[in-house]
């Protein structure tokens, strides 16, 4: 049994019931206080009590977190290589995996393996990328999707061979256990930092896209590429930093994903159909368009999960519908 | 351009993975159908593959004079997938018999081609009680547990010790629908109430919402009628809210727990959990000498359904070969004549309903302290007799059952 050494709880004494403490109470005893017992406060909006509401809404807003980091990615790739990277799911499993390494293997800490492996999955993205990618760009966006497609199903029949699919556990790290009450619910502190993680990391991408010199030289190569080279810029190279940047991108959520989930070969197909209509819905290649559809849709899936459970799945696929129908270019999408 | 891209991202949705099965002609053959790419793998999947290969090879590979044949196949807990595979072995491929079964939506349709095709189809990891019940069959036959004996182990147990309020979490199909509502039934016969439930849909990966509302709702005991890495997820993300923490006067109830979930969870999270369980690899010396045979083979020790599927397949042959036919109902009647007597069951019998009943086991996770070496995970806290564990004929829906 892989690192299953330093638990949850440790000091619990076995009752006839499951039993397992909130994140790890070393911190002082002061974590896992913070129940929601300020009923007075309760007030009701369309006939939902408000803390259900908005601990609803915020639950949300975390998981749109990881949408909007996702899609992100993929909408940078597919503005700039033209290429529907299926692999997306694939490289977040990848991501969390090579945090599972680190950690068990190499023995390292949560914050040298949030920056390490992203890093190293990027790096298998330029070979991806370089190896058969470029080959693809001039063609049809079948071919591209086709290829990531086919690397994903290897990839994860891989790693589902090596390690199956029920997930190999990976603690919150120590620093980050516990959690604070915010009034209507008991937040984890971890569910605090993967949001104010990803916001960073998407603010920031927005920002040097859209207001650096870079940033202005990637959006001109996905304008015209032939034109922006005649300036000597070498926009091979971008290409393949910018896929780095987006496999990256997965990777990185891909580790703040594996202390939340257990980390597991099918944690990728299990997200990827969402993020593929986020980026539908968003507008391909519009950067906001899917940082603000990430989230928005994240906030849309936790309301229904309050009002309507079984609908949860699949409200994000109508919403989809919905708009495609009435905005094929997206949300957030320039017609091309 | 970019709204052929659109389109092809939408395709890129509906995508779904491969299954295979190869074929060949003459002699008994056998089919196993189980997840072996989704969140059931680890518990069923392979596993179970392996378990019925051994049960074929430890019989010699020959039955009625020709050898065993076996065909496998990843229904990815898609009924669509599942009844097109084994309709198709059941009509074209001769296959005599399907074995595990996971998924209790595919284990229902499976049923009913195999009563239109006359053939016979034992289920291992398939858990809803209705397979016996209501939709019984004379083709049919459920062997492991179902969600009565879970319920019954678990439920009962959790509500005698005053945990007389429950919320459940529960997977929104037949399997979650079945074990809540079996559950549910005993905790209202103890004189408990269930406050609500919550569906969440199969499969998923954030239960916080759903963990949160339940802990709202004050239940002592919150149910999680789901399995696999649902279950796991759920465990793990409640541990993470804090919630059913020692002291909140809330705990959580795992109805459905596998070695697999177990062992992926790790004991510092998983210990002291109640789970009943139809085999345990470390309960005597049979089990632990086919247990070890097993793990020689998948680096893991076999869970109740992989065990369970051994088990089926060698009392399958032993019918046939008692019987010199594969008549599917000469063999499933002769396989309700024989008592199963193995590792995996002492003096186990099959009922008119389809239901093998035997010995369950109400157990508890160990702590790290306990667990003395790999895998060492369960105290046996006592053994259910069998005609306790299941649910009594005079209660049964099935038509096969004559009332007395």
């Amino acid at each position: 049994m892989p690192a299953g050494e330093e638990g949850l709880t440790g000091t619990l004494t076995p009752s006839l019931y499951l039993s397992p403490a909130c994140g790890g109470g070393k911190s002082g005893g002061g974590d896992c206080q913070g129940r929601t017992n300020s009923a007075s406060h309760v007030f009701e909006i369309f006939g939902i009590p408000s803390q259900a509401l908005f601990s609803m809404l915020l639950l949300g807003a975390i998981n749109g977190a990881f949408y909007a980091m996702m899609s992100l990615g993929l909408a940078l790739i597919f503005g700039m290589l033209n290429i529907i990277n299926f692999t997306h799911g694939a490289q977040y499993m990848m991501g969390a995996f090579a945090a599972w390494m680190l950690l068990n293997y190499a023995g390292m800490s949560y914050w040298a393996a949030l920056i390490l492996a992203p890093i190293a999955v990027a790096f298998s993205g330029l070979v991806l990328e370089r190896l058969f990618l470029r080959h693809l760009y001039h063609l049809d966006h079948l071919y591209g999707f086709l290829l990531t497609f086919g690397v994903s199903l290897l990839i994860e029949g891989a790693l589902r061979e090596q390690y199956g699919v029920s997930g190999q556990p990976f603690q919150v790290p120590e620093s980050l256990r516990g959690g604070v009450n915010v009034g209507f619910m008991f937040l984890p502190n971890y569910r605090l930092w993967v949001i104010s993680a990803s916001l960073t990391v998407c603010l920031a991408i927005w920002y040097v896209i859209e207001r650096t010199r870079l940033g202005s030289y990637l959006r001109a190569g996905t304008e015209n590429p032939v034109l922006v080279q005649a300036f000597g810029i070498n926009i091979r190279r971008m290409i393949t930093l910018t896929y780095m940047l987006g496999v990256g991108l997965a990777a990185f959520a891909g580790v703040l994903a594996a202390p939340i989930y257990q980390v597991s070969s099918i944690m990728g197909a299990n997200i990827i159909p969402i993020i593929f209509a986020v980026v539908v819905i968003g507008g391909m290649g519009s950067i906001m368009g899917s940082i603000v559809t990430g989230f928005v849709l994240g906030l849309i899936e936790a309301f229904t999960k309050l009002i309507w459970p079984e609908a949860s799945a699949v409200v994000i696929f109508v919403v989809m519908v919905a708009i495609l129908l009435v905005r094929p270019q997206g949300l957030f999408g320039v017609r091309g | 351009m970019r709204h052929s891209a659109a389109l092809g991202f939408a395709l890129a949705i509906l995508l779904a993975g491969p299954a295979q099965a190869q074929t060949a002609g003459g002699g008994v053959k056998i089919g196993v159908i189980n997840d072996q790419s989704s969140i059931y793998a680890d518990l069923s999947g392979m596993g179970g593959v392996e378990a019925a290969r051994m049960a074929i090879e430890d019989f010699g590979g020959k039955a009625l004079g020709k050898p065993i044949e076996m065909v496998t196949a990843d229904h990815q807990n898609k009924p669509d997938v599942a009844t097109s595979i084994v309709s198709k072995w059941y009509d074209v491929d001769n296959v005599d018999a399907v074995f595990d079964v996971p998924n209790s939506s595919v284990m229902l349709a499976v049923q009913e081609i195999a009563r239109k095709a006359k053939k016979l189809v034992v289920v291992s990891t398939g858990a809803t009680s209705d397979f016996t019940g209501k939709a019984c069959s004379p083709f049919g036959i459920h062997w492991t547990y179902d969600t009565y004996a879970v319920a019954y182990g678990t439920g009962k147990v959790i509500v005698e010790q005053g945990g007389d309020t429950w919320f459940f979490i529960t997977v929104d199909y037949a399997f979650g629908h079945a074990l809540e509502r079996d559950t549910s039934a005993f905790v209202k016969s103890a004189g408990g109430k269930v406050l609500g439930a919550l569906r969440h849909p199969f499969p998923n990966q954030d239960f916080s919402t759903y963990l949160v509302q339940a802990q709202a709702s004050k239940a002592k005991i919150i149910g999680l009628a789901n399995a696999g890495s649902d279950v796991i997820n759920t465990i793990k993300q409640a541990a993470e809210f804090g919630i059913a923490r020692p002291g909140s006067g809330q705990r959580l109830a795992g109805l459905l727990l596998f070695d697999s979930d177990i062992h992926s969870l790790g004991l510092p999270t998983a210990q002291g959990i109640v789970m009943t369980t139809g085999f345990y690899w470390d309960f005597n010396d049979e089990t632990r000498a086919f247990s070890k045979r097993f793990f020689e083979r998948r680096k893991a020790m076999p869970t109740m359904v992989q065990a369970g599927v051994y088990s089926a397949v060698q009392h399958y042959l032993k019918a046939v070969q008692a019987l010199g036919s594969k008549d599917s109902l000469a063999v499933a009647s002769k396989m309700k004549e024989m008592p199963i007597n193995d590792f995996f069951a002492k003096n186990g019998r099959i009922r008119e309903d389809g239901r093998m009943v035997h010995d369950m086991y109400l157990a508890q996770v160990k702590t790290p302290a306990e667990s003395k070496y790999p895998w060492d995970y369960l105290n046996i806290l006592k053994v259910i007799p069998g005609n306790e564990a299941f649910r009594p004929l005079s209660e049964s829906e099935c038509p096969l059952v004559k009332k007395g």
